[in-house]
């Protein structure tokens, strides 16, 4: 069973910076959301920490496509990870998380993981 | 014929290897094997042991398993040791019996030195070599908090891992001044202490220790030669290891001065019917501490017992490659120069955390050893060099250059034989890439799909990319130069399809030149080509997806996705005024502050949302972008000058500030260096700049083209005796030059070295005006000065460009968490776990 989701305001379109990322907060960290205005979808969401360096930058790289695969390139080291599923082009094994995104009106929405409460300690 | 008995001591890892390939042989039939182990389990793979810690059971390292022994016929006895040998009547002795033998091998291994120090053995010390030491240490860690590690060798550092994998705060105390003290020389053995420490792992260099008694923070306490101590909870011995030769000195077999059994070539003792090998064998004074060498001793000694006459070993290479604590650490041949001559290049990045060493033969010619820290990218090449004997191309620096540094790339690849290992992560050799381009690939996707080559790490793709390039260029197939996949042309064909057309925006220039919607290499490259060409801020709308991120965000980013602000200060010139404003701005938002080599002031550590406040305060007290972010002109350094030096014979501070802010903000393909010295004494260090200025009693002598850093270049005389107005002149000419006909981060450098015709060349289109362009040169630079504005003072007066220094969009007061800071000489800086491999 996929486990329970919510779709989450994050920004407006005005945040949104063409061909180029943002950093958001949310309950599942912080994700970058990125613009590519000549591309249909035109949003995408993924971590906005580099798996490589721990930092969380990527929302700061360039983007871009490589053999039509739109990308983004960490800014700490420059390994390119794929905006549609979040694998690395350079290292198979490194894949970080992909967030559906939406526009709804003027907001961009993303499907993030609801936290669960934790348990109050007795 | 009638069966004899051989009989193996030791069953480790090259006692168990040489059953494996003696049972291979046609003289098994002949033999009898009967093998003696004292620990407890059969051999296993010792060169994981820590993997013990990481949940590998026995069974997972084990050789093989005693059904094996059992199918070979082989006679096991575990956890019994030999005690002694007798020579005479060819029998060892056991606690259990006494075995007759008529061949015998010693594969004892090695152990464990202790160091004489008093209080050494007691509850709470440890050695690290067997499965049982690391139960011992386990069940010791249980009760601790901190561990330390006496040795800073390679397996100390291992130990040190594992004792940080066990929960305890690890330290590390060596007594040499530096970490592997044999593989590496001060500076790596220093890069490597600091990514150590900055793991969490404390190192005391320089720590003799004279004694071990109770301790009052924890059970034990280590006190040192110069007074000071150590609290710790338990502690591993790993200073050295020592040749297990007990045994042969017992029964007179010839030892080495400092231990060892005596072997010739075909691992023979002085006994004819006793052998050695593994690492406790000498050969040719040499003990061999790595588990191949030991192999090739056992399959060497299998040959000679199957009376192979050429059976022989020759030595081995002991070269070493390994990331200890995740720390990419090479060692190779001739590492500490003791060839006599040898020379050394050195490359050492402090951003990055890159030390490369390399030694040469007198001549230059042949490569004799190397060490690497941080990244063992160039390991491959560089042991091919040193295995092969191949002579070095003519720059042999760019072997262990950055690519974008004027690297790789100059690599003769020609030279490396069919053998050489180009991608080790996937085992392929050169002539493996031959073969896929003779099979129809003509470029480096396809050969990478084909070979799988570089699709590991990815550290070869330079190399890779050059390999490929001469093989098919060998071929005639046309190699080819374009940018990248959008952009079928060079930079400086790009620069005048912008300059020749006005192009102003990457989208146009790409949607009638290009295609696609560019990458990492097209989009700077064009953003540097349009501010070279008309200007615009960085930040204007169409540019900022083009920038890098430390263009975007006018700032450097650090390792933690932080900043550092480095503000103009013309020539070093600064008032105290505005000194103390540095001061008071790096207090207040905490930032580490270090003095540049260019005579500036660098503050490390802002946050991305902290960066347009700190300017505002900075331009308000007067201050300006200093570019350091930008391939761009970083500063022009100069010396006090005629203005207070008793020698100086021109103004070279005002000189240097004139220029400076001449030049200041302007893109190029590469940052741009500048100084002025105020007399020949030269103490500005102006002929390693890309442009020197050198006064001279009669005007000023301009140098060009030079470089310090990573690959020194000296700068080239170029005109002499120049008035200030002939000298800007100058300047501007040769500077425009570079910016329209110079590569994708070209410094002037190499762009000088590859300008066909050189400095005779750039000499006359820019003294004679041989194109017949120089006051064009000119009247672009005039352009490009009377439009400079202050980046960040643009960007802090307009709320648009604001925005983008918003760290979190929705959660402005949301900190980022993986900023984690730790003080250390009285100033913050971050500590900064690295998640991923
Ligand atoms: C933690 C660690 C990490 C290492 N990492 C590397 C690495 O990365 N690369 C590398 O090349 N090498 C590495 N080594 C070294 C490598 O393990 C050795 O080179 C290799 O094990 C040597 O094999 P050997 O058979 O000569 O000795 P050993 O494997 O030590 O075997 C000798 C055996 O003989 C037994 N023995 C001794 N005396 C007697 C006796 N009187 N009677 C019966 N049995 C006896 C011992 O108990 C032991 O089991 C590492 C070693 C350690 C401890």
């Amino acid at each position: 069973m996929k486990a329970p989701t919510n779709w989450v305001p994050v920004c407006t379109v005005d945040d949104l910076v063409a061909d180029s990322g943002i950093a958001v907060w949310t309950e599942d960290g912080p994700v970058s959301v990125f613009y590519l205005p000549n591309r249909l979808p035109a949003l995408f969401a993924v971590s906005h920490t580099d798996p490589f360096s721990g930092s969380n930058v990527l929302a700061r790289g360039i983007t871009g496509d490589i053999n039509g695969e739109p990308v983004v390139a960490s800014p700490i080291y420059k390994q390119h990870f794929s905006l549609r599923t979040g694998r690395c082009l350079e290292d198979e094994g490194v894949q970080i998380k992909v967030y559906p995104a939406l526009l709804d009106g003027n907001r961009i929405r993303l499907e993030v993981p609801v936290v669960q409460a934790a348990p109050v300690a007795a | 014929m009638e069966h004899q008995t051989l009989i193996v001591i030791g069953n480790g890892m090259v006692g168990h290897h040489f059953l494996e390939q003696f049972c291979q042989s046609p003289a098994s039939e002949h033999y009898q094997l009967v093998v003696f182990g004292e620990e407890k389990q059969l051999a296993y793979d010792r060169v994981h042991l820590s993997e013990y810690f990481g949940g590998s059971t026995h069974a997972d390292l084990a050789m093989a398993t005693a059904e094996w022994y059992d199918a070979q016929g082989i006679e096991l006895h575990l956890n019994e040791p030999v005690t002694s040998i007798d020579r005479e009547n060819q029998i060892v002795t056991t606690p259990k019996g006494h075995y007759l033998y008529h061949q015998l091998v010693l594969a004892t291994g090695s152990y464990p030195f202790v160091p004489p120090i008093a209080g050494n053995d007691q509850d709470g010390c440890f050695v690290y070599r067997t499965l049982a030491d690391l139960d011992a240490i386990r069940a010791s860690a249980a009760q601790a908090r901190s561990g330390v590690v006496v040795g800073g060798g390679l397996l100390g550092l291992e130990a040190a891992n594992a004792l940080k994998s066990l929960g305890l705060q690890a330290h590390v105390v060596e007594f040499a001044p530096r970490l592997m003290p044999v593989q590496l020389d001060d500076q790596g053995g220093g890069l490597l202490r600091q990514k150590i420490e900055d793991l969490g792992v404390q190192v005391h260099t320089e720590k003799a220790t004279t004694e071990i008694s109770p301790g009052a923070e924890a059970r034990l306490r280590m006190n040192f030669a110069d007074d000071s101590h150590l609290d710790t909870d338990l502690i591993v011995f790993s200073a050295g290891i020592r040749p297990q030769d007990t045994l042969a000195r017992a029964c007179g077999l010839e030892v080495g001065e400092r231990g060892g059994i005596v072997v010739n070539n075909q691992c023979t003792t002085s006994d004819p019917a006793i052998h050695a090998i593994g690492e406790c064998a000498l050969w040719n004074h040499r003990i061999f501490g790595l588990v191949a060498p030991g192999y090739t001793m056992a399959r060497t000694l299998v040959a000679a017992l199957n009376q192979d006459q050429d059976a022989a070993f020759t030595g081995a290479d002991m070269s070493t490659k390994l990331k200890l604590l995740g720390v990419d650490v090479g060692s190779i041949g001739d590492a500490h120069a003791q060839i006599p001559g040898a020379r050394n290049i050195r490359f050492h990045d402090e951003q990055s955390g890159h030390y490369r060493r390399m030694v040469l033969s007198q001549d230059g010619k042949k490569l004799l050893g190397a060490i690497l820290v941080g990244d063992n990218g160039p390991y491959d090449t560089l042991l091919q060099y040193v295995l092969n004997g191949i002579e070095l191309p003519d720059n042999p620096e760019s072997l262990i250059l950055p690519e974008s540094e004027g690297g790789a790339p100059a690599l003769g690849a020609d030279a490396l034989p069919d053998t050489a290992s180009i991608c080790s992560c996937h085992n392929v050799t050169k002539g493996d890439i031959c073969c896929a381009i003779d099979a129809g690939c003509t470029d480096v996707g396809s050969v990478k799909t084909e070979t799988r080559a570089s699709t590991g790490c990815g550290g070869c793709s330079a190399l890779l990319k050059k390999v490929v390039d001469s093989e098919l260029e060998k071929r005639g197939v046309e190699v080819c130069t374009d940018l990248c996949e959008h952009f079928p042309y060079t930079r400086q064909e790009l620069f005048h399809l912008v300059k020749v057309n006005g192009i102003r925006t990457f989208q146009n220039l790409i949607s009638q030149y290009g295609k696609g919607q560019g990458c990492d290499i097209c989009k700077p490259t064009v953003g540097s080509i349009l501010a070279s060409c008309w200007n615009e801020h960085v930040l204007a709308t169409d540019h900022v997806p083009l920038q890098d991120t430390n263009d975007t965000f006018m700032a450097n980013m650090q390792k933690n996705g932080t900043y550092s602000i480095v503000p103009r200060i013309p020539g070093g010139e600064i008032t105290p005024d505005k000194l103390i404003v540095l001061g008071e701005v790096a207090k207040q938002y905490n930032l580490y502050t270090k003095i540049t080599g260019g005579q500036r002031v660098d503050l490390f550590g802002a946050t991305l949302s902290e960066l347009p406040e700190i300017w505002e305060k900075l331009i308000a007290a007067g201050f300006e972008t200093g570019h350091a972010y930008g391939k761009s002109l970083r500063t022009v350094k100069s010396c006090v000058g005629s203005t207070w030096c008793r020698y100086g014979v021109q103004d070279s501070v005002g000189m240097a500030i004139m220029l400076e802010n001449r030049y200041k903000g302007l893109r190029a393909p590469h940052k741009v260096k500048m100084a002025v010295s105020g007399c020949t004494r030269e103490c500005a260090e102006a002929q390693s700049k890309d442009f020197g200025v050198i006064a001279t009693d009669k005007g000023w002598n301009l140098y060009v083209c030079g470089n310090g850093g990573m690959r020194p270049r000296h700068a080239d005389l170029f005109a002499t005796d120049l008035s200030d107005d002939e000298l800007i002149r100058t300047i501007d000419r040769v500077v425009m030059f570079y910016v329209r006909t110079a590569d994708r981060l070209q410094r002037t450098s190499v762009w000088l070295e590859n300008l066909e015709g050189g400095l005779d060349y750039l000499k006359q289109v820019v003294l004679d005006d041989s194109l017949g362009i120089g006051e064009e040169l000119e009247q672009h630079m005039a352009e490009l000065v009377s439009t400079y504005r202050c980046e960040w003072k643009a960007a802090v007066e307009d709320p648009e460009k604001r925005k983008r220094f918003r760290e979190f969009v929705n959660a402005p007061a949301q900190k980022d968490p993986v900023q984690q800071w730790t003080f250390e000489r009285g100033q913050r800086r971050p500590v900064l776990e690295v998640v991923a491999s």
